[in-house]
């Protein structure tokens, strides 16, 4: 299996504070990956870096073999890097339906149809809700419209955002499958979580960071049985 | 019953054809009724309908607010003003070399020129604040407003390229067809005075400008600045080059802006940098808030009402105060400003989302509304909460 995604000493600066200080990690074709981490640990940061919302002050990124961190990010969602902003960020005075075919914005194909029917019948909580606003929508549903906004551009690769954040856990759980059946679907998925154990749960491999560095890696269920893990994230004494 | 008449293109067309000769014989049926001053008014109503659809686009369409917009209707004047007077030829030798007969460009130069160097200009005005939004970018606009009207005052020394606060006088007429808009046109009998003349040209630009606005809104660069307007962050992750797309915005918005400065200064044959003080920016603006922002038939409605009512009052207050009192006992410019401003305190009270506001934002407004009802129940839990950790 190849990389799809390759990141190397990757340095990010807001001002004078490095919020990454040198992160490595890869991810191959087709993988569910965690990035795991306290508040504050770079996490985000990361993901942003690999949208090209923030500038990396150092490193590379290399996404197909190659290198994207000078890329803005409308060149990156054309080669298929489809990001889910903290926060979902959907289109709040828009329909679902609108919200949706935003995601295809970019794409001139005649699958879009197509591919509205596909996230309708993944996730049919959107279809029902369809020409609702999207700003009327509970947490959940949002975190799952910004999922299927996406979708609709056909990612390779999917950068996921905290998606549990603020949402109650009979949500996290749904919101969690439709992650899950989207990875079975082929698209490789890069998962930023607060919520380590499901985050562990969902993976193949997982990275730690730590202050802007990666701590630790490894199969996510090593990292689940990894004392250290389970102390520091998973609240658990050792 | 207008989604039945929608529905049927007979109708459609019928009612457009009405409407049509409405327009058509508007003109003539104020000036018997109301007199040449008011076709006068009607030609700036149609001149402001321009701006404000301008305006529209970047602050309607894009959601980015601008307080400096009447730079680009002095742009588009003053280049017209120079391009169509003896003012250069009379202070440069070496203009008057190269135009022996004097600058006179016709009408045909002045939209392309006129939109393209507003353009040039919204492109000036966007670039530096590509990150700013709300407040900040309305504070770096209405800068650059004053910096443009400021420029045009005080550019007659060294070098006299604008005459400063005197303003350019002898702006040619425009003329179509070598018919000059000037005088008198006799067809069939009729005698249109100018002001129709104008009336009638002034009006196919705005059907025009009416026209590429509602095209704009249905397309992919309409989308796009809606999608910037609602969250920046998330238009970028869709794949939208927001810079690309808020500077076109400017440029679009500045180009409307641009036209409708050079058929005014045609129109008055002369400008000065007085036309283009703040206030107009937010005559402007408020034309489209009160209309409806993003809504191409309200901030017509919207620009026809606030050019037209306070000429009215301005024509109705002094008669009235002369025969309640005997004599005028408030200038009729001050009350003037004062029932503007009560106009606009009302609308935002009453209808808040503007007079004929679109779809989205009838719905966001209503949105709005019912979280704010349910609030006052939620307001109890946060005192007792407050009161609790006093405790």
């Amino acid at each position: 299996m190849s990389d799809l995604l390759e990141v190397r000493r990757l340095e990010v600066a807001y001002g004078g504070i490095r919020a990454l200080k040198g992160v490595d990690f890869e991810v191959r074709e087709g993988e569910l990956v965690a990035l795991i981490g306290a508040n504050g640990a770079g996490k985000s940061t990361t993901l942003r870096a690999l949208a090209a919302l923030v500038r990396p002050a150092a490193g590379t990124i290399r996404y197909r073999g190659e290198v994207t961190h000078h890329l803005p990010s409308y060149a990156l969602v054309r080669k298929g890097l489809a990001l889910v902003p903290e926060g979902r960020g959907v289109f709040a005075r828009l329909t679902v339906r609108e919200n949706l075919e935003m995601g295809a914005y970019h794409r001139a194909d005649r699958g879009v149809a197509a591919d509205l029917e596909r996230v309708f019948a993944l996730m049919p909580r959107l279809a029902e809700r369809s020409g609702q606003l999207a700003g009327t929508l509970s947490g959940g549903e949002q975190q799952m419209l910004a999922i299927g906004r996406a979708l609709m551009s056909r990612p390779r690769l999917l950068l996921l955002d905290e998606p549990s954040m603020g949402l109650a856990p009979l949500m996290v759980q749904k919101v969690f499958e439709i992650v899950q059946s989207v990875a079975r679907e082929g698209v490789t998925i890069l998962l930023v979580e607060q919520n380590a154990k499901l985050a562990l749960e969902l993976s193949s491999r997982a990275y730690v960071l730590e202050s802007g560095l990666v701590s630790a890696s490894g199969p996510s269920a090593a990292l689940l049985t990894d004392p250290k893990v389970r102390e520091a994230y998973l609240g658990e004494a050792a | 019953m207008l989604a039945r008449l929608r529905k049927n293109p007979a109708a459609k067309w019928l009612g457009l054809a009405l409407v049509a000769a409405a327009l058509a014989v508007l003109p003539f049926a104020v000036e018997a009724t109301a007199g040449r001053g008011w076709v006068r008014i009607i030609d700036f109503a149609l001149l402001y309908i321009m701006l404000a659809l301008g305006l529209n686009i970047v602050v309607g369409f894009a959601g980015l607010l601008d307080l400096g917009y009447i730079a680009f209707y002095a742009v588009g004047a003053y280049m017209w003003a120079l391009l169509a007077s003896p003012h250069l030829t009379a202070n440069f030798p070496a203009f008057a070399a190269m135009f022996p007969g004097g600058l006179h460009f016709p009408i045909w130069t002045m939209i392309p020129l006129g939109a393209a160097l507003a353009a040039v200009f919204g492109v000036l005005l966007g670039a530096p604040t590509l990150r700013l939004r709300g407040d900040y970018l309305a504070i770096v606009t209405l800068g650059f407003g004053e910096i443009i009207r400021i420029f045009l005052n005080n550019l007659n020394a060294p070098v006299n390229i604008t005459n400063g606060p005197q303003g350019i006088t002898k702006i040619d007429p425009f003329s179509i067809f070598g018919v000059p808009f000037n005088k008198p046109l006799a067809v069939f009998g009729l005698n249109i005075p100018p002001v129709t003349l104008y009336y009638y040209l002034f009006l196919l630009l705005v059907v025009a400008i009416i026209f590429i606005s509602l095209r704009l809104e249905d397309s992919r660069i309409g989308r796009a600045w809606v999608a910037i307007r609602e969250d920046e962050i998330a238009a970028k992750a869709m794949g939208i080059n927001t810079r690309n797309v808020k500077l076109l915005a400017f440029a679009m918005g500045a180009t409307f802006g641009g036209v409708a400065g050079g058929l005014f200064a045609g129109f008055q044959g002369f400008v000065s940098p007085e036309s283009f003080t703040l206030l107009e920016s937010i005559m402007v603006l408020s034309m489209v808030v009160l209309g409806g922002m993003g809504h191409v038939p309200g901030v017509v409605l919207g620009a026809v009402l606030l050019a037209t009512l306070p000429e009215a009052i301005r024509y109705t207050v002094v008669p009235a105060q002369k025969f309640l009192f005997d004599r005028q006992v408030i200038d009729p410019e001050s009350l003037r400003m004062l029932l503007f401003g009560l106009a606009l305190i009302l609308v935002m009270l009453y209808r808040p989302a503007g007079l004929w506001p679109s779809q989205v934002r009838k719905r966001e407004f209503a949105a709005a509304e019912k979280a704010g009802r349910v609030e006052p129940e939620q307001f109890p839990d946060r005192t007792d909460a407050s009161e609790g950790a006093r405790l």
